[in-house]
């Protein structure tokens, strides 16, 4: 899970990491008090779990109370690469000598934590100019490492300690909280040669939150996600109109992508686990009849040692208990698929031999 | 022969050639006990269960359960362990089969924290042993030996090896292998987590000298950069036999994790995009659909003899 940059902060400031003065906000009436106790000039910054905010929009400068009442709602009101606003951060403005780049991250070919780290900050990861990359084991940064990082970048005097400090605080913060990515970009030098954290990004592993109950508020899921997830279902809500079902999360990528090739738009990737029986079925189309803009499922489904007629039951289940009543195009793979197309012959669920048929029917079949 | 093989079938001058025995970690819970089952229909010699607290009984009446991999292996001498405990419990599980000997650990569970994976691959590189997974479907050699949870339909004996990150797929795929005559001289499943154990390249490396090898599929998926890494061995190390590549996840949004806890694109670091070019550049198709990949294996096949 990606937290908010005002989460990630909270976190920075737990830590001691050094912050400007920022408050988070949902409403324009706590965002007035807000404005009121930070004092003009400050910065009013969208809060969604996605990066390009500034390209957008969604980080505007504001001086005055009459464009606070502008550009507070307009901010609140964007919808960022299809996220909207979760929160509203008003931060006191910077006066800043020269942007820093600084992370510390999961690196899963080396299989160890590394830092990387740039006196050419500001900018997205992939434009950050001169990196300096350091693999540090298990994430645990020693001064001496955090020192040949700061010399390496050029930093000397206040700013030098300043940026071993802030290194070994976000070194500890990404052990103690199973970080996969914890960045801050920028992090500025400021007109006394100190470092702040101008923005903080903050991914978890989300493996690891049954160690971190404390972490348990940063969670933003969906009723559906929630239902999902309880089920030990994987489901990723799409913008399309064919919900996508399978076993095993890559045969749904898998089906997804051939889906879209065929020029049908899915709306979503459910993965029931590896295994599939009537009930974890049932509770798939369960869930998927509670979502908006759907017209027919695919589902596809290797079985390897399910029965089809299993499965079968499931869909008759489903369409006599009023659950579903959309076309369902499936491909199950396993024994028995004869007999399962007879039980379905009668319903609006079609048994396909092959993913690709049973695609082009669902494409086809959406269309009219 | 490479070192995978003399763990899993040995040399024939062993006592217990192509008859390893294989230690079952959970093997009372209903995960655990399934798939022992299965592991011992397929032909696997299931030699001892471990379960704490439970040292003593028998499983099925047969297999004798210890309360430690130490005593497991104490008994059997068993150099291989599969674990189906949940994550949580893991780590406590997999030190202890590495403390006890086990040579290689197949970690079934999905879920395990990064950081345990990372104390686990750590502890293996010091024992030098093989850990394959986590949140792996395991690994086999048809019609010999399966210390894993694959169906065994799909699969037959052969001459190509199947690397993969995802269980169906691997299923999906193999049983397309199968129908078009290519069977498996083993499958390894690498498993959907960020940091694997048995890595693409590592995997790669373990069946390349195989010697009547006759081919290679890579089933590969958004996230991470194994996929490129591996297709920079492929050409650093000259292989010539014809590999084949499949990549799930084209159509995935970026930044959203994609039912494994691996597959997610941050920018375009694991997009499909970078794996296909990789895999063009190293000369290896990759294939559009699941059901193509025998199609351009047997070109392939045509083109290097």
């Amino acid at each position: 899970m990606r937290l908010l940059e005002f989460q990630a902060k909270e976190l920075f400031r737990e830590y001691g990491i050094n912050l400007l003065p920022s408050k988070a906000s949902t409403t324009i009436e706590q965002g007035r008090i807000h404005a009121k106790e930070l004092g003009y000039p400050f910065v009013i910054k969208i809060q969604v779990p996605v990066g390009g905010r500034g390209k957008a929009g969604g980080i505007q400068k504001c001086q005055n109370d009459d464009e606070f009442e502008l550009k507070y709602p307009q901010v609140l009101a964007l919808t960022i690469k299809g996220e909207k606003a979760r929160a509203i951060l008003l931060e006191k403005m910077a006066d800043i000598k020269k942007e820093l780049y600084l992370s510390i991250f999961l690196n899963r070919s080396k299989r160890c934590y590394t830092i990387i780290a740039s006196s050419e900050g500001g900018v997205e990861i992939e434009s950050v100019k001169n990196q300096i990359i350091k693999e540090i084991g298990m994430g645990d940064v020693k001064e001496e490492i955090a020192r040949e990082v700061a010399k390496e970048m050029g930093l000397d005097g206040k700013t030098a300690n300043d940026f071993v400090d802030t290194l070994k605080k976000l070194s500890k913060l990404t052990i103690e909280k199973e970080a996969e990515l914890v960045e801050i970009n920028p992090l500025a030098i400021m007109q006394d040669d100190s470092l702040m954290a101008l923005d903080g990004k903050f991914v978890t592993d989300d493996n690891s939150n049954f160690r971190h109950p404390e972490m348990d508020k940063y969670q933003e899921k969906s009723e559906i996600e929630e239902r999902a997830e309880k089920s030990g279902f994987s489901l990723v809500e799409l913008d399309g109109d064919i919900a996508v079902v399978g076993n095993g999360a890559g045969l749904v990528m898998s089906t997804l992508d051939m889906l879209s090739d065929n020029g049908g738009k899915p709306a979503c990737f459910l993965d029931v686990g590896g295994g599939a029986t009537t009930e974890s079925v049932y509770e798939a189309l369960t869930l998927i009849s509670q979502m908006k803009k759907i017209k027919g499922i695919l589902v596809n489904l290797y079985g390897g040692i399910v029965k089809t007629t299993v499965v079968a039951e499931a869909f008759l289940k489903a369409y006599e208990n009023g659950i579903i009543d959309l076309p369902v195009f499936s491909r199950l793979k396993g024994t028995e698929s004869e007999k399962a197309k007879e039980m379905l012959k009668d319903s609006r669920t079609k048994i396909f031999d092959s993913v690709e048929e049973a695609i082009n029917a669902a494409v086809m079949g959406i269309k009219n | 022969m490479t070192e995978i093989f003399d763990i899993l079938k040995g040399k024939p001058e062993d006592s217990d050639y192509k008859k390893k025995g294989v230690i079952v970690q959970g093997i009372t819970g209903a995960y655990g006990s399934l798939h022992a089952r299965n592991m011992m229909d397929y032909g696997t010699n299931v030699v001892a269960g471990v379960t704490p607290g439970k040292g003593g009984q028998k499983f099925d009446g047969k297999v004798p359960i210890y309360n430690t991999v130490k005593e497991a292996v104490d008994a059997t001498g068993a150099k291989i362990s599969i674990v189906y405990v949940p994550a949580k419990f893991f780590l406590g599980a997999a030190k202890d089969a590495l403390e006890a000997g086990i040579k290689l650990l197949v970690a079934i569970p999905e879920h395990v924290p990064v950081r345990d994976t990372l104390e686990i691959i750590e502890m293996a590189k010091q024992k030098d042993a093989i850990i394959i997974g986590p949140n792996t479907p395991g690994i086999m050699i048809p019609d010999l030996i399966k210390v894993g949870i694959m169906p065994p339909t799909p699969f037959t004996e052969g001459k190509i090896a199947v690397l993969s990150k995802s269980g169906t797929l691997l299923y999906e795929i193999s049983d397309a292998l199968t129908q078009a005559g290519f069977g498996q001289s083993i499958t390894i499943g690498v498993g959907g987590d960020p940091v694997n154990g048995t890595r693409m390249i590592d995997a790669f490396d373990m069946v390349k000298d195989i010697p009547d090898l006759e081919g290679m599929v890579v089933v590969g998926e958004i996230g991470g950069d194994s996929e490129e890494i591996l297709a920079q061995r492929i050409i650093d190390s000259g292989f010539k036999k014809p590999i084949v590549a499949y990549i799930a996840g084209r159509a995935a949004p970026k930044e959203k994790r994609m039912g494994h806890a691996g597959a997610i694109v941050m920018g375009t670091y694991g997009s499909a995009e970078s794996k296909v070019s990789m895999f063009n550049k190293a000369n290896i198709p990759v294939a559009k659909r699941p059901a193509e990949v025998p199609v351009l294996l047997a070109g392939k096949m045509e083109k290097s003899v």
